[in-house]
């Protein structure tokens, strides 16, 4: 990656980083910050607290209606000595983390998920629900208001937005092969998100999230009956189930490779800068200049 | 000297443990639950605000029927003032409407079945998750309640059921935004049949714009209140009561 095609950040301005620039450089601007740690905090409630809800019907349906009669594409559930998840009619054993488990006080549990998955610990739907539909309100704010000091403060349009030559299949491809070889930019380069970066980002915030809290809607009788459209658009209240249910995977699957590629970043310099908005510029390895 | 891996690996398990024991906690402290619990009158009143009082839920084609419409919470009241009621189709049962109205009917099934019928193929929503498409017919709430006349002062319709949890009679209460909503009816039929036993036969109230539980079944009395502070235990429902359901239950 050569250093020509550093895109000037604002906070580069602002601080000056040249190349060859230890110093610490503003990286994250506070209303990121903040957005990014409330959450943080949010979506692991909401996360946690929705397998709750999940526990009280770990079944999944396409359409309209589903109940205990009708197909379901996923199943968790138990036998009286195993549990098991069912794909789409394929049983995989997961005893002892899925249908059946032990809790704390070594008492097999015949539930979805296990108690250390959930909020509460113990079964409680009424809870689950009452943690879940009170952080739903700070994501489903925090979002619009994500977005616009993103759109007004430039984040946006300079740390987001891919350019059309990073969009490129090679340039996608040596990205992929940049991550594979665990080679961390270095430099200037290391101030801007890379492709792979840009596309996950904007993919979990602009889609992920918002789909998330729109599905989440679609579950509640009340706003189907002020919006019509939002059933029709998810093909129905028990498909936007299934899809809020796959949108919570994929939003864990983000959160896990994240927090790999932080502390293969190098954790301290990437959460500082996530917290005091500091970042140290990595160096190159000596005879690597320029690379 | 512990290993890096171990280090970051037992802060992780520290960490996931801190906030499980710390999720619990919160969720017994009766402040914290209040801040959670004042979410509720946020959702109720955005879905208020977005929804005009009139406007209907969907209603669907018959085609869209679930096939099996599972009953849930109880499918037989154990009481046997209930069970005697059964053997000559409810004939002997009334509905007690009374509370803070000028008029309070005692009503049969067949004075119920002759007044207007509204017919409806709506989405019935669980609060577990699962939904089920059926068919009601029965009598819009508003009619009895205008037959009955009721008081100015009253804020709630309460609905008593024949059914009991432990010691506490089932039961479940509504605004009157949503007593008056059209499609709020007194069902006393289910997919072109009389209301089964299952179902909550002679007759269950629907409430198409909230969750399952407040759809009362096994009905015995309709009763006008200014407060739910008095009823039971106060929160509006047995659920409500008893394991902290939401009251409003648009969501």
């Amino acid at each position: 990656m050569s250093a020509s095609n550093a895109a000037t950040l604002p906070e580069q301005r602002k601080v000056g980083a040249g190349p060859t620039d230890r110093r610490l450089v503003l990286r994250h601007q506070l209303p990121t910050r903040i957005w990014h740690w409330v959450n943080a905090l949010v979506v692991f409630v909401m996360l946690m607290s929705g397998l709750m809800i999940f526990n009280a019907h770990p079944r999944l349906y396409w359409g309209s209606y589903g109940a205990n009669y009708d197909k379901a594409w996923l199943v968790v559930g138990s036998t009286p000595a195993t549990g098991f998840l069912e794909v789409a009619g394929v049983r995989i054993n997961t005893t002892g983390v899925l249908g059946r488990w032990i809790d704390r006080r070594g008492v097999v549990v015949r539930r979805a998920f296990p108690y250390w998955a959930t909020i509460p610990s113990s079964y409680n739907l009424a809870a689950g629900r009452r943690w879940h539909l009170a952080f739903a309100w700070l994501l489903a704010l925090g979002l619009p208001f994500f977005w616009s000091v993103s759109l007004l403060n430039g984040h946006l349009q300079s740390d987001l937005a891919p350019r059309r030559d990073e969009l490129s299949p090679r340039h996608i491809w040596d990205d992929i092969k940049d991550h594979a070889r665990l080679r961390f930019p270095t430099g200037q380069a290391a101030l801007r998100y890379n492709i792979l970066q840009k596309l996950s980002y904007v993919g979990v915030v602009f889609l992920v999230l918002p789909l998330l809290v729109l599905t989440g809607l679609t579950m509640s009788p009340a706003v189907d009956t002020a919006w019509p459209w939002l059933p029709d658009l998810f093909g129905g209240r028990q498909s936007a189930r299934s899809i809020h249910f796959i949108l919570a995977t994929l939003t864990t699957l983000f959160i896990l490779v994240h927090l790999v590629m932080v502390v293969l970043a190098g954790p301290i310099n990437e959460v500082r800068s996530m917290i005091t908005g500091r970042f140290r510029i990595p160096q190159p390895p000596v005879g690597e200049e320029g690379q | 000297m512990i290993s890096r891996r171990r280090f970051i690996g037992s802060l992780g398990v520290g960490a996931g443990g801190l906030l499980l024991s710390g999720c619990d906690r919160l969720n017994r402290s009766e402040s914290f639950r209040g801040v959670l619990r004042s979410s509720e009158g946020l959702t109720m009143r955005a879905q208020r605000l977005i929804t005009d009082r009139n406007t209907l839920a969907r209603e669907f084609p018959e085609s869209d029927l679930s096939p099996i419409f599972r009953s849930n919470g109880t499918s037989m009241p154990e009481s046997p003032a209930y069970q005697a009621l059964i053997p000559n189709g409810f004939a002997d049962w009334r509905l007690a409407v009374d509370g803070l109205v000028q008029r309070p009917l005692s009503l049969s099934l067949a004075q119920l079945r002759a007044m207007p019928t509204r017919t409806q193929v709506t989405r019935h929503d669980c609060v577990e998750g699962w939904s089920a498409i059926g068919k009601w017919h029965g009598v819009p709430l508003k009619t009895v309640l205008e037959a009955a006349g009721l008081r100015d002062k009253t804020r709630y319709i309460v609905f008593h059921c024949a059914d009991y949890y432990g010691a506490y009679p089932y039961y479940e209460s509504i605004d009157l935004v949503d007593a008056f909503h059209p499609q709020t009816i007194l069902a006393w039929g289910m997919n072109n049949r009389l209301l089964d036993v299952p179902h909550g036969a002679p007759l269950r109230l629907r409430v198409e714009r909230q969750l399952g539980y407040k759809h009362a079944k096994y009905l015995m009395r309709v009763q006008a209140v200014d407060s739910l502070a008095g009823v039971y235990r106060g929160k509006g429902g047995y659920w409500e009561d008893s394991t902290d359901y939401a009251w409003y239950a648009g969501i």
